[in-house]
């Protein structure tokens, strides 16, 4: 039930038999323009209503964070540049490469770096949403990734406050729209994956930011990539929720930052909750055999 | 360890995201649980031939049941879904368990409800009257076996998240809902029966908030960070509503429970909504610790440093 083998292999320990490679997402930050193609792309391609049109005050991120009707979100931080190396902080090699041009991201006269990434439903090894799904509507694929069944789910809720990312949400609205009142989120394009085709956002993705592939593969060039930048003088980037050995027992869409989780909005050591249930059902037997104790203890010695 | 004094965020934006559930779900968990002790305290009344407490704790069993059930299905995205949690039973959620526990626990609780309910008519039912009388034994007795189950999960159903006040305080809370549970139970009873044949509830109200408000001194101890969102806000003055009514009415009844009817019922109704009001004060710090990427953030920081 809660296997944590060192290879876990999802839909294999899901029982699909002769499931394909699994399949995920490398999202490259260090390479992210915040174009926000992938949002758009997305919500084109999954029929996904509107989610609110106001400025958010912030930054150049109008969008906020992922929801039930975003699947994809650009994170867009602005952040004062500290000197090269105190705090493992360090400029990208294209800023110096171009020092005259003042309005380019991180130039030494602004004194400011952005930072960029495509933030995406994790499709966890280990996924809290799938497990405390009462309803089976969450399922594994034979793709390894984590998928809703619209038609299946009741709208519980449970999922939303589950997920380590807050990732998962239940669709309030607009009125009429699509799938009101259900739990909805990135299916890695379960349909285009069938039919052999890359996600949409990926697809769209004007940077190869965002990698679609074999897991096992994306996470080589993960490392090929963190090894050069690091060799560039990036030493910043860092692989983010590519370690099978994790909290989550690995992602099947993991990152390449610039800095730490938390800045772009994601936890430092996210930990899938139901890896203590058991010990959780073993307090509540506790508690329960305290009650009836309790209990007969209250007519114990008493007169009727 | 010092905590950390700083953290960074994204815009102070939360991490992790708060239930969606309203109102429905605390009221539940105290309906529910005051389901659950109210029929441990009818099997006991029945095998104790205490008639009027077995009435009383009988139908508070059908009637916190019955409100439970409706405020659980009402908190649903797609009411008219109600039943696909009956397509699979999954261990890894306790939703998936607490719903075949209480569909398991309702009929038979309705049962014995029922015959009391029968008993109190002018006129006697035919047939029906019958049957009621000779099911109304085994159905409240197999009720309580169930009970256990019922006003344990719900703990274990606020714990399993990613909500940092809840998951935190995962060693105490299935404790603090069974104790909460008796509390609320033996609390209706005290109101609802004279005092010669309450003594029971007396002892389950006083004995469940004592070990309510132990736990949930402990509690505050393993929450660690989070243990602040009791302390602001709605939770504060839900939590400090709770622990006053449940000290006033656990220590009125020692002092007047068995000797005066009113003072009784009164101190009665206090545990009774001091239950309430802890189970809506957990429930409204648990999304405050969702809401703040703080409490989500610095514990993890804390834990990679360590």
């Amino acid at each position: 039930m809660w296997g944590w083998s060192s290879a876990p292999d999802p839909a294999r320990d899901t029982g699909w038999i002769n499931a394909p490679a699994r399949k995920g997402f490398f999202t490259d930050g260090s390479v992210c323009i915040g174009c926000k193609a992938c949002e758009v792309a997305c919500k084109e391609w999954n029929g996904i209503p509107e989610d609110g049109l106001q400025l958010l005050g912030m930054s150049y991120d109008n969008t906020g964070g992922l929801g039930a009707s975003t699947w994809r979100h650009v994170a867009f931080i602005e952040q004062p540049r500290r000197a090269v190396g105190s705090d493992g902080f360090t400029p990208l090699p294209m800023v110096t490469a171009a020092p005259d041009q003042n309005t380019h991201a991180g130039s030494a006269e602004t004194g400011i770096r952005w930072l960029m990434s495509s933030d995406v439903c994790k499709h966890c090894t280990h996924a809290a949403c799938l497990d405390v799904c009462p309803t089976g509507a969450l399922l594994r694929t034979e793709f390894g990734t984590v998928v809703v069944q619209d038609d299946v789910c009741n709208g519980c809720g449970y999922c939303i406050p589950a997920c380590p990312f807050g990732v998962i949400d239940r669709r309030d609205g607009p009125p009429g729209a699509r799938n009101v009142g259900i739990a909805q989120k990135c299916t890695l394009c379960y349909d285009r994956l069938r039919d052999d085709m890359t996600p949409a956002c990926a697809q769209a993705c004007p940077t190869q930011s965002i990698q679609f592939g074999d897991l096992d593969e994306l996470r080589i060039r993960a490392h090929d990539r963190v090894d050069s930048l690091h060799a560039a003088g990036v030493t910043d980037a860092r692989l983010y929720l590519a370690d099978p050995n994790d909290g989550i027992g690995g992602a099947g869409a993991f990152f390449l930052l610039l800095d730490e989780p938390e800045v772009y909005g994601l936890p430092p050591d996210p930990v899938v909750t139901t890896r203590d249930l058991p010990a959780m059902w073993r307090t509540a037997a506790i508690a329960g055999a305290t009650l009836v104790a309790g209990a007969a203890a209250a007519f114990v010695w008493t007169r009727s | 360890m010092v905590p950390l004094a700083t953290f960074t965020s994204y815009y102070g934006r939360p991490i992790v995201k708060a239930s969606p559930w309203k109102s429905d779900i605390p009221a539940y968990l105290f309906l529910g649980g005051l389901a659950a002790a109210s029929s441990l305290l009818a099997a006991g009344a029945d095998l104790s031939n205490r008639p009027e407490l077995r009435r009383v704790a009988r139908i508070g069993a059908l009637a916190g049941g019955a409100a439970g059930t409706v405020a659980l299905v009402h908190d649903l995205g797609k009411p008219t879904r109600f039943l696909n949690m009956m397509r699979t039973a999954k261990p890894t959620s306790p939703m998936s368990i607490g719903t075949w526990i209480l569909t398991t626990f309702m009929p038979l609780a309705s049962l014995a409800g029922a015959a009391e309910i029968a008993a109190l008519l002018p006129f006697r039912v035919p047939i029906a009257g019958r049957l009621l009388d000779l099911g109304a034994r085994p159905a409240g007795l197999l009720a309580a076996a169930v009970a256990p189950g019922l006003a344990s999960y719900t703990g274990v159903l606020l714990t399993d998240t990613a909500t940092p006040g809840w998951h935190a305080a995962q060693r105490e809370l299935p404790l603090i809902f069974v104790a909460s549970a008796a509390a609320a139970a033996g609390g209706l009873g005290m109101a609802g029966v004279p005092v010669g044949e309450a003594t029971p509830a007396r002892r389950m109200a006083v004995g469940g908030a004592a070990l309510a408000l132990v736990m949930e001194q402990r509690m505050e101890g393993s929450m660690g960070l989070s243990a602040k969102t009791l302390h602001s806000g709605k939770a504060q003055r839900l939590f400090n509503a709770s622990r006053a009514l449940s000290i006033g009415g656990a220590v009125g009844t020692i002092v007047l429970g068995s000797r005066n009817r009113a003072a009784a019922a009164v101190c009665g109704a206090a545990l009774f909504v001091g239950s309430a009001c802890m189970r809506f004060a957990i429930f409204e710090a648990g999304q405050a610790s969702a809401r703040d990427p703080r409490y989500t953030v610095v514990p993890q920081r804390e834990r990679l440093r360590s």
